[in-house]
């Protein structure tokens, strides 16, 4: 049974057993306006939990992007290469970003229900 | 990851997105910084940089003649210059830019500053201050030039248009106090000097802006590229000049304040027309291969080094007479050590403003001055100076994007073609 987790920096991570699948939220993508390239780590690669996994570019800024916990990357979403826009039309589906190998589960406890962060963005408005 | 020590230019995206609810916008953080830039180049007063979080303590923003509009059509409202604008619509900047140059986009440039000089000797009198051919213009004739500074640099770039009784300036929305002084203080008292604060100036650009203009105003179809007139269209009288920053066929509105909204609904009304933010502006005139002040030029660039030694007039290379005259000449003459170019990054990731530029597998050649997505070549595009002998069409070079050095080649500016309609 997969669980969906936020993070204040506008992450999502969805867990299945000991794989995690990471994106940015829907909000996100939307105040960013078009995305016109997504950097994503390399397999293998190894994150601690806060460390900067991706970067996302819309047309006028970068933002980075952080792993909301420890893993080791499985598979990058290469869809984005060719097409970024995916993550506007799709953020919380076909737009992720990276899977991961989830290190440590307990690390899920300090992020958001997706009902905490739909409260959190209605009081950033 | 492990962190590295290069520059971030990147931004935790809560950050970003912190700042994109209220008055506070994603472009407010990037324009922001453009803004305070621009302002502490060509203004002589000093203005504190502006940090991620936080707006220089300023008097409340102005806003355009049509600032209602943009509210009622979805527009995202950044401040700009000290004003507030739409960088962007529902619609988007992709496709806001792609639009322009299929269709025919309006833009809201009223921020921009638009000056009369008056006298019977205006154009001769301007030409103290500017490298350009000024008094060879016949009435309606309009032409790109610049302020220089007694070392050569560029104090703002603006369009100068011959009219009746003198002369009519649009010049940069951030240098228009600071230019007006300059003008103040330097053109000789036979020209009388006003800065026009009760008019409102629209671009309409894209291939079927004649199309629809035309409809409205028989007479645009007559006016060729850098030419202008006055035209009322639907009755309301308008200073229309062929002209733009987009590189596609267009036109520059002048219109009366009180005029200006319903101009502006007659024209989007057209089905071929859509409103376009300064976000996509920006990408245009980008891929148009057009400087941006406080960017591309700036008081430390000189006209040679910029690639803009056609605005400057061929009699006054003989002659001079304008601030910076002689080292600019014998760059002319001698060359210059470094030059503004094109720069095609091989990969997708965009180099933006700032970046390193290295020869291959060597020190640093130079600096992006601007970059960032091009919707209609559908990659990264970028403009920047290198040392003189990277310059050449095709040099191979690097960008430093985030620590790692990555391709990129010199190319030849635009990038999208231009569409000027000119005189046969």
């Amino acid at each position: 049974m997969a669980e969906l987790r936020y993070t204040e920096e506008h992450e999502w991570i969805r867990v299945d057993g000991d794989e995690g699948t990471i994106g940015i939220s829907e909000y996100a993508q939307e105040q960013l306006g078009d995305i016109v390239y997504v950097e994503l780590p390399s397999v293998g690669t190894s994150l601690d939990q806060g460390d900067e996994a991706a970067v996302v570019e819309s047309v006028k800024a970068a933002s980075e992007i952080y792993a909301p916990i420890g893993g080791e990357v499985t598979e990058a979403n290469d869809e984005l290469n060719g097409d970024p826009g995916i993550v506007n039309r799709d953020a919380m589906g076909a737009g992720w970003f990276i899977k991961i190998k989830v290190e440590d589960a307990s690390q899920l406890g300090a992020l958001m229900s997706e009902q905490d962060y739909k409260d959190m963005i209605e009081g950033l408005n | 990851m492990p962190r590295d020590g290069f520059t971030r230019r990147t931004m935790r995206l809560s950050t970003k997105l912190a700042n994109l609810s209220g008055p506070r916008t994603e472009g407010a953080l990037v324009l922001a910084k453009i803004r305070s830039r621009m302002t502490a180049s060509c203004c002589a007063s000093v203005t504190a940089v502006v940090g991620p979080m936080s707006e220089p303590i300023a008097n409340p923003a102005k806003k355009t003649p049509l600032h209602t509009l943009h509210v009622s059509q979805g527009g995202k409202m950044v401040p700009f210059a000290g004003y507030e604008m739409p960088v962007q619509y529902p619609a988007g900047i992709l496709t806001e830019h792609l639009h322009t140059r299929t269709h025919a986009g309006l833009f809201d440039v009223s921020h921009m500053g638009q000056i009369r000089v008056t006298g019977p000797r205006a154009a001769q009198d301007l030409e103290n201050l500017v490298p350009g051919d000024i008094g060879g213009l016949a009435v309606g004739d309009m032409r790109y030039t610049l302020f220089t500074a007694d070392d050569g640099g560029i104090l703002d770039d603006l369009m100068v248009t011959r009219v009746e009784d003198g002369l009519f300036l649009v010049v940069n929305a951030a240098c228009k106090e600071a230019d007006f002084a300059h003008l103040q203080k330097y053109l000789p008292s036979t020209s009388t000097l006003q800065m026009l604060e009760d008019r409102a100036l629209l671009a309409f650009q894209g291939p079927d802006a004649v199309l629809v203009l035309e409809r409205l105003a028989p007479a645009v179809a007559k006016l060729s590229f850098m030419t202008a007139t006055e035209i009322n269209v639907a009755g309301i009288p308008c200073f229309i000049s062929r002209s733009g920053y987009t590189g596609e066929d267009g036109f520059e509105i002048s219109v009366a304040a009180d005029r200006a909204h319903e101009l502006a609904v007659l024209l989007l009304d057209a089905p071929e027309v859509a409103p376009i933010g300064l976000g996509a502006r920006d990408s245009l005139r980008l891929e148009a291969g057009l400087c941006l002040y406080g960017h591309d030029i700036d008081p430390t660039t000189t006209p040679v080094e910029a690639g803009l030694s056609w605005a400057i007039g061929k009699r006054r290379r003989s002659d001079g007479g304008f601030p910076g005259a002689d080292h600019i000449l014998a760059q002319l003459k001698d060359g210059v050590p470094r030059k503004r170019v094109g720069i095609l990054p091989e990969g997708r990731a965009p180099a933006r403003e700032h970046t390193e530029i290295r020869a291959p597998g060597g020190g640093v050649i130079g600096e992006i001055t601007s970059g960032g997505f091009g919707p209609t070549v559908g990659g990264p595009v970028a403009m920047g100076y290198v040392t003189s002998e990277f310059a050449q069409v095709g040099s191979p070079v690097e960008l430093v994007i985030r620590g790692k050095a990555r391709p990129a080649k010199v190319v030849k500016l635009p990038f999208a073609p231009h569409n000027y309609v000119k005189k046969n």
